[in-house]
């Protein structure tokens, strides 16, 4: 509405600058990442779980399912009595550490990506409507996300989980539908911000839409702080699922995860404490890095907190 | 300030009402609560006199009503395992359960706030890194995977700390610190934040410039307006460890409300684990309100507003 067409040549010259501010960008982001060397650790462990769950059947050594009774209990290989064969030793049933915890990002990753993307077209979409539209819908709206919020989190998780039985399928979907007052109440606050700045009272007072309001103003500003979120939420599912997995009640125990290989673990702590152990530190890692990438990109995403920060 | 409790005490009764309408939906949501509750080779006759034994043929309106007078008058119906009322069990459990988690979050605040105040007021400094880093590790460690550890070493390895049971004064150590670690993280990072910011203030520089010592500035200025967002975060992360004891729990056989909702998920004792659910929830409204007593305590703008 109201854009008046521009000559050929003026288009072309405005793609390429939009092409040239791309590149600027990306040049800028590098730059900021290079400074920031935990952020970059942080990506090079997500990475490290990308590619993990990818390729797991062309890097994990054995089949994580392979059982081998006469191996059974195998310690790491540089402790007594381990092998290079089992890098971090096998379990109870002589399954190979390794091979299951490359197998068992799969789970975590799958969770983390569904759930997080469930989580955020639900709570976006919420947010937006109720703050945008505000009024008597935005306090109701606003009120259920407060409910929820104040409830004990874990708690509803694990019931929910019994009640729905264990599959891969329903842990996505209570993570997704469970976590997504977060981005809700997220997504509100920043609509709420922007509807007052200055470029959205420009676009209303030259006669811009509600739709391209919305879709060209609004919209793009709310990704950045919903990435954030994103990525520390994805973090938390990852350290969810294993929590509800140790419990017995994530994915089915023949399926190798994190969760259910520490569950299992527990059991043989005294005899054989690393069947435990590595699985955790897998944990550990995805999250850190999770953690890591987050704090980097809310620091790169606003900049006024890049300015305060040291 | 009369008027900002009772809005705040109103809310509290609505979302009460709210966990009661989802304990009430959540064992019905699979469409058959009689199959989720009893054994999974259950005859279609049992099944049949269990569904009239406890109600399910009637209308949901009337199981409705009939669950949520029974609520408000503390009935949650008889455990479905013990046969006996619901809520004397987990009264009775209810002061291991607080006992863990005042202790874990006690270590919390005690470790935490210190330690983010140094650091937020010396950035880059040796305390502040080790600050940012408590604050990394609690978000990042898995405290049930931290638990099973700390037993094989203080426990298995050691013999130091007893590794299950609430017997001697010791068994609380390990399970508390265990429960209590994301929270100490989280409170790190919040204080340190806090400060920061705070720091950067103009009345924090009028404060200096009109030169009051940087011990009266930290304890009224800084210290008191960080206070505001700490009470909040306390508040919550003390739900979130209710949650947590789950685990915790469940891994040092600590016998309160956390075992009892774990053993009941696996003796498929649904009433059991609904008045849990309701009751873990009550606690944690009525913590929030006391949170929101806190806060006008402690912030003047609610106190002399609304």
């Amino acid at each position: 509405m109201g854009q008046t067409s521009l000559p050929a040549d003026q288009m072309s010259g405005l793609l390429i600058d939009e092409e040239q501010t791309l590149r600027h960008r990306l040049s800028y982001f590098g730059r900021l990442l290079w400074r920031d060397k935990s952020g970059m650790l942080g990506l090079l462990l997500f990475f490290i779980l990308i590619f993990s769950a990818i390729f797991a059947s062309w890097v994990s050594p054995h089949d994580p399912l392979e059982q081998n009774l006469r191996f059974n209990k195998m310690p790491p290989a540089w402790s007594a009595g381990g092998s290079w064969d089992y890098i971090l030793g096998t379990d109870n049933l002589g399954r190979d550490t390794l091979s299951r915890i490359i197998y068992g990002s799969r789970v975590s990753l799958t969770v983390g990506i569904f759930g997080v993307l469930i989580a955020n077209g639900i709570g976006m979409l919420i947010g937006l409507v109720s703050g945008y539209v505000g009024g008597r819908l935005d306090n109701a709206v606003t009120a259920l996300i407060n409910l929820i919020l104040s409830l004990p989190y874990l708690l509803f998780v694990v019931v929910i989980a019994a009640i729905f039985g264990r599959s891969l399928l329903n842990v996505i979907l209570i993570f997704g539908i469970t976590d997504s007052p977060i981005f809700a109440r997220t997504a509100r606050g920043e609509v709420l911000r922007i509807r007052e700045s200055g470029y959205v009272e420009s676009a209303i007072s030259i006669g811009a839409s509600r739709q391209r309001i919305i879709f060209d103003h609004i919209l793009p500003n709310l990704l950045g702080p919903l990435i954030t979120v994103a990525t520390f939420e994805m973090s938390a599912m990852i350290f969810y699922e294993a929590g509800l997995g140790f419990l017995g009640l994530s994915v089915p125990p023949s399926v190798p995860s994190w969760g259910n290989m520490l569950s299992n673990g527990r059991e043989y702590l005294t005899s054989a404490p690393w069947i435990a152990t590595f699985p955790g530190l897998a944990i550990m890692f995805a999250s850190l890095g999770m953690n890591l990438v987050g704090d980097w990109l809310r620091d790169v995403l606003d900049p006024r907190l890049r300015r305060v920060k040291k | 300030m009369q008027r900002y409790l009772f809005s705040r005490l109103v809310q509290s009764v609505f979302i009460l009402i709210g966990v009661l309408l989802l304990v009430f939906f959540m064992v019905r949501v699979t469409g058959d609560p009689a199959t989720l509750m009893m054994p999974r080779e259950s005859s279609e006759e049992s099944l049949q006199a269990f569904r009239h034994k406890m109600g399910f043929d009637r209308p949901l309106v009337v199981q409705l009503g009939d669950f949520v007078i029974h609520a408000a008058v503390g009935n949650f119906g008889n455990s479905l395992h013990f046969k006996t009322p619901a809520l004397p069990m987990i009264l009775e459990r209810l002061p291991a359960t607080m006992e863990l988690a005042g202790v874990g979050m006690l270590m919390a605040i005690v470790v935490a706030i210190p330690l983010g105040l140094v650091g937020g007021s010396t950035p880059g400094s040796v305390w502040d890194s080790i600050g940012r880093f408590l604050g990394l590790l609690g978000q990042s460690i898995p405290n049930f995977w931290l638990a099973l550890v700390m037993i094989f070493f203080f426990a298995v390895q050691l013999n130091l700390l007893p590794s299950f049971g609430r017997d001697t004064l010791q068994s609380v150590i390990m399970p508390s610190f265990v429960l209590g670690l994301p929270t100490m993280g989280a409170l790190v990072r919040l204080t340190r934040s806090a400060v920061l910011e705070i720091r950067g203030e103009d009345y924090v520089r009028t404060a200096y410039s009109k030169g009051l010592n940087s011990k009266l500035i930290y304890s009224r200025h800084i210290l008191r307006n960080a206070a505001i967002p700490l009470i909040s975060v306390i508040g919550v992360q003390f739900g979130y460890m209710l949650g947590g004891s789950i685990y915790i729990e469940t891994i040092f056989a600590w016998p309160g409300m956390g075992q009892l909702i774990e053993q009941a998920i696996g003796w498929r004792d649904f009433t059991l684990i609904q008045a849990i659910a309701f009751f873990t929830s009550v606690v944690v409204v009525g913590l929030n309100f006391l949170t929101d007593l806190a806060y006008a305590l402690v912030d003047p703008r609610i106190r002399f507003g609304g």
